[in-house]
């Protein structure tokens, strides 16, 4: 019976519910020390000194500074230009400059208040836009957009910015670290990529690869946020591992995880769009910039996603794009579900509500004269080729939201002086690249693989992570019907890098399309080696134990171990932005139905109807909990995420006054999935966990558009805001 | 941290006057944060959990009697507290979200002293009277002379709140209006909260108005030059804008983390107006 395109349970479910899932901290550990962090308190100084003070009992804790590291002192991953402390000077406020560890966790907190640091300030630069220091810049050309632009009929000149996000995932960041007997560094917590973590932690502790093994606990949520940060409190608590001499344990609380860690990236992007008198996109002239924070993190690669996304999912002749990463002192930015695409994609769409204005035609069927279809081309000479269901997406949602007869209905209630609120119904569209950017996957060369063991079991071994969003399940479908066998029967190893391939990191969308890419093979030769000996795939437990023996023979295991092919016909040119910069595209489109309050500007979202393709859903409700969520996590971006920021501090590193959405200000959700196969991802599979966060914020700000007729080119649009521009215009 | 867990209301009073210093817990809804931060650390805890009688919401022949221990959940749903006295239940309804409700209690509320206290413009409309209780004896204090500032209030050393009397009006109110603008729909504190209660004459003049506003000052607010100014008043526009025009003598909301100053101005203004037009 095939499981791929039905709902099954999820692997890991059941533990979840029933509370005896262990997370990092509730892993128990003999004799384990607790680590804590000495943070900087100034955005840019020299660190004049450390001082420990009295009244604390020092001699029962363990101090780790920058001269305890026995390698480099850095954090291996673009560059290495971020320290793992802090050592003589500080870039941002909450760096890691000395760390502390105690048998207790309590006292451990305590001791954060007996250490003194002496800075001697240096100038610091907070507001991005204000930064001169650039990190990285980017650019595509396609056509002569100058010349393009002169020419057409109408055109718009717009200034988007949008702010940071926190991933607000459910568990903070948390690591375990000790040393074995031989030498071997383990770690063991909250993460999305083991073998970051593997490949960050040779040149800190001069080991080899051998030595170092990780391990991911269950983990609650990730969204970026786990990416390359446990890379950071990995390296932290490995260092008190390695002075006291025991286990450590570091778990971030709410206000230092949300403080200190990585955060998308805050953007401005100053946008210049121009169309002819068909409506025909003609030129687009666009200048995007980013916020690294104070180090390079992931930002070059967020910054590549986003300039490869700026022309959004239509055709444009003439494209004319620069972006650049700046440096800021503020604690550094990075990997965030969209990753750099949001950002410019918000741009992109909002930019058709002001060419609706300018041209006087609708923003929608502006838009439905410029969608790619099969043979359009994107801004870097790219031609898609196949997989391109956006038209279907843009169709499905406005017939399901009744889009124009709702706008219609809209308008007439708006004009109406009783009425208690102003409404808005909105529209966007998007696309978002599969996989890794560009020759991402070649560089990769993941690996993944499927055992038979000798007593009859089917192993699934990759190093990608189950983080919430389903992936054991969607991996075991995809292998189990590849092979012809029930899902019961299939199960994967534990994420631990002394037991499971480098399948790649734990992003992008790439571990059902790659990493099933490299399984489903896997399976197949599998399946091919099995009826080699047994004719037919054997249909119960006895006759597979023995197909099992005679294949393991002397081993314990018979491995089908499958590694990445770059398909002959992507050519991407890291060099110009010329070519296949995705292998395919997800395409999606949404409404959002809202209404503002007349008398107190508050937003209540009232409906979204949204048809997402990606490709082939392996388990719609896991694709529909993806698309729910993320879209969620979006509308608070749109609506609710404010960080606010003194010096350089986060002020409201807390829930209280962070607002993310509860389940009632979640609005009901009409979720269409629409299958556009693309022929290399496992049953035609594409990426899906990044449109549901690509595409609201546009639809909200366009639909606050037509129930307040005021244009807000930045988010989140908050009551203060819609107050203050419904004053300004009496 | 040191826990005195009191069997029944004599030994609280007890333990309260032998350990001043303690904090009671009644939900823990508030403490539980301070506890989370590490505020606690050292500190002596009164745990009121077991004083059964002091979660009791009773019907009495003059109003309601809401013991200091009822939790905003069984406020919400009583009867005669959502038939008597409509804000206060719709204000418990808006606190937190469900499982703050069936935790947290009106006593803890009030003590807290927030100036975003919620139940706070419906208690200060209806009056309320704060029935306190300590070793020495008992008092009552006018719920308008409870609070001293932010998180302040004026009970005495080894004084607890032993519950709230709501006395029913003696003619019923022909408007009563609640609302709360908080961060989200959820889990919010508010950026300004109201209610009101007003008693028109035959005449369509005013015979008595109470308005209160929270979160627009260090602690709850009565509108008492608005009130004032619209006493004996036919409630037409101009009386309204006139009225209007004296806010910023009743509130004095600042910006902050939440929200700004002049929003919580102008919605405070809306609020009161579609109140005063029956919107
Ligand atoms: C997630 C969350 C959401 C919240 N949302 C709201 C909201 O929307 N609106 C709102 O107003 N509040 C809100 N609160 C605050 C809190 O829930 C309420 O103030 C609640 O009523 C407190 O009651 P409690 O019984 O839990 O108090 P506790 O935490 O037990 O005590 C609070 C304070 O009162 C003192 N105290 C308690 N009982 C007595 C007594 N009988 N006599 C003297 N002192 C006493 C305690 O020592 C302590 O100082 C929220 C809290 C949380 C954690």
């Amino acid at each position: 019976m095939p499981t791929v395109g039905h709902d099954r349970l999820r692997k890991e479910g059941p533990q979840k519910l029933t509370g005896t899932a262990l997370y990092v901290d509730d892993i128990p550990v003999k004799g384990i020390w607790h680590g804590v962090t000495v943070r900087s308190s100034v955005a840019h100084a020299k660190i004049k000194g450390i001082r420990f003070l009295k009244g604390f009992p020092w001699r029962q804790a363990v101090v780790v500074t920058a001269k305890d590291i026995p390698g480099e002192n850095c954090v291996h991953l673009i560059e290495d230009d971020q320290p793992l402390l802090a050592d003589g000077i500080t870039r941002h406020a909450l760096e890691p400059v000395a760390l502390i560890a105690h048998p207790d966790r309590a006292t451990a907190y305590n001791a954060l208040n007996f250490v003194e640091i002496n800075y001697e300030p240096l100038p610091s630069v907070l507001d991005f836009e204000k930064s001169k220091k650039i990190l990285k810049t980017f650019s595509i050309k396609k056509g002569d957009a100058k010349k393009a632009m002169k020419k057409a009929w109408k055109k718009v000149d717009t200034t988007f910015r949008v702010p940071h996000q926190e991933q607000a995932y459910i568990e903070n960041n948390g690591m375990m670290a000790w040393f074995e007997p031989d030498g071997t560094l383990v770690l063991q917590g909250s993460l999305q990529c083991p073998y970051y973590i593997v490949k960050a932690m040779k040149p800190i502790f001069k080991l080899p690869e051998e030595k170092i093994r990780v391990i991911q606990a269950v983990t609650g949520g990730g969204f970026g946020g786990k990416e390359e940060y446990p890379n950071i409190i990995s390296g932290h608590a490995a260092l008190l591992a390695k002075k006291a001499k025991r286990p450590i344990k570091m778990i971030y609380d709410r206000h230092e995880d949300m403080s200190a860690t990585t955060k998308r990236h805050p953007a401005v992007i100053k946008h210049k769009a121009g169309i002819d008198k068909k409506g025909r996109l003609v030129a687009l002239d666009i200048d995007i910039v980013m916020d690294a924070g104070a180090y390079v993190t992931l930002s070059p690669v967020v910054l590549s996603r986003g300039i490869l996304h700026a022309s959004g999912p239509y055709e444009c002749p003439n494209v004319n794009i620069h972006a650049s990463i700046v440096q800021t002192n503020t604690p550094p930015n990075g990997a965030y579900r969209g990753f750099g695409a949001p950002q410019t994609l918000f741009a992109a769409e909002l930019q058709w509500e002001k060419l609706a204005d300018a041209s006087k035609i609708d923003a929608v069927k502006l838009r439905e004269r410029n969608l790619v279809k099969i043979g359009s081309e994107l801004s870097t000479g790219q031609i898609l080729k196949e997989s391109v269901g956006l038209k279907k997406c843009v169709d499905t949602v406005l017939k399901r939201s009744r889009f124009t007869a709702l706008r219609r209905d809209h308008d007439k209630w708006n004009k109406k002086k009783t009425s208690p609120t102003w409404r808005g119904v909105g529209f966007a569209s998007v696309h978002h690249g599969s996989g890794f950017t560009g020759n991402g996957e070649v560089f990769l060369k993941s690996k993944a693989s499927v055992t038979l063991t000798k007593s009859g079991r089917f192993v699934i071994e990759t190093a990608s992570s189950e983080i919430g969003q389903g992936s054991m399940s969607t991996l075991c479908q995809i292998v189990s019907d590849a092979l012809g066998v029930p899902y019961e029967w299939v199960e994967l190893e534990a994420n631990d890098t002394s037991r499971v391939p480098d399948s790649g990191p734990t992003v992008a969308s790439r571990t059902c399309m790659i990493v099933g890419g490299l399984l489903y093979r896997a399976a197949k030769q599998l399946k091919a080696a099995i009826e080699e000996k047994a004719k037919k795939i054997p249909t119960t437990p006895a006759v597979l134990k023995e197909v099992a023996k005679k294949l393991a023979g002397k081993k314990s295991v018979f491995r089908i171990t499958t590694e990445y092919e770059k398909p002959a016909d992507i050519e991407f040119d890291d060099t110009t932005y010329k070519g296949d910069a995705y292998g395919s595209y997800g395409y999606a489109a949404i409404a959002v139905d809202l209404e503002v309050d007349r008398t107190t500007y508050e937003i209540k979202l009232n409906k979204i109807w949204t048809a997402q393709d990606i490709g082939k859903a392996i388990n719609p409700l896991i694709v529909e909990g993806q698309i729910i969520g993320g879209t969620t996590q979006a509308l608070g971006w749109a609506v609710f995420e404010k960080p606010i920021y003194k010096n350089g501090v986060m002020q409201n590193a807390e829930f209280t006054n962070y607002i993310i959405p509860t389940a009632l200000d979640t609005p009901p959700m009409d979720v269409v999935i629409i299958e556009e196969p693309y022929s290399r991802g496992p049953f035609g599979a594409k990426g899906v966990g990044e449109m549901p966060m690509d595409i609201p914020a546009p639809a909200v700000c366009a639909a606050i558009k037509q129930a307040t007729g005021l244009f807000f080119p930045e988010i989140p649009v908050t009551p203060e805001m819609i107050a203050a521009g419904i004053a300004r215009k009496g | 941290m040191k826990l005195l867990t009191a069997r029944d209301e004599r030994e609280a009073l007890r333990l309260y006057k032998r350990y001043p210093e303690a904090l009671p817990l009644a939900g823990g809804t508030d403490l539980m944060v301070g506890w989370n931060t590490g505020r606690l650390n050292g500190k002596t805890i009164l745990d009121l959990s077991r004083l059964k009688d002091w979660a009791r919401i009773r019907e009495t022949p003059m109003g309601v009697w809401i013991g200091a221990l009822a939790t905003h959940t069984a406020i919400r749903v009583h009867p005669a507290v959502k038939s008597r006295f409509p804000l206060l239940a719709e204000s418990s309804e808006t606190i937190g979200g469900r499982q703050i409700q069936n935790q947290g209690t009106l006593g803890g509320n009030i003590a807290n002293a927030s100036p975003a206290g919620d139940t706070f413009p419906a208690l200060a409309v209806y009056e309320a009277k704060i029935h306190t209780v300590s070793d020495a004896g008992r008092r009552v204090v006018p719920f308008s002379e409870i609070f001293a500032g932010v998180k302040q209030t004026t009970l005495q050393k080894g004084e607890l709140i032993e519950g709230v009397e709501l006395t029913t009006p003696s003619t019923e109110p022909c408007r009563q209006g609640f609302r709360k603008v908080g961060t989200r729909a959820a889990q919010a504190i508010s950026k300004t909260v109201f209610a009101g209660l007003l008693w028109l004459n035959k005449d369509r003049t005013v015979d008595d108005i109470r308005l209160a506003l929270g979160s627009v000052a260090t602690s709850v607010r009565r509108l008492e030059h608005i009130e004032t100014s619209l006493t004996g008043q036919k409630l037409d526009p101009k009386a309204i804008t006139r009225a209007l025009n004296l806010l910023s003598r009743d509130i004095h909301p600042i910006d902050d983390i939440r929200s700004t100053r002049d929003y919580r101005m102008l919605v405070s203004r809306n609020l009161i107006t579609s109140f005063l037009n029956a919107r």
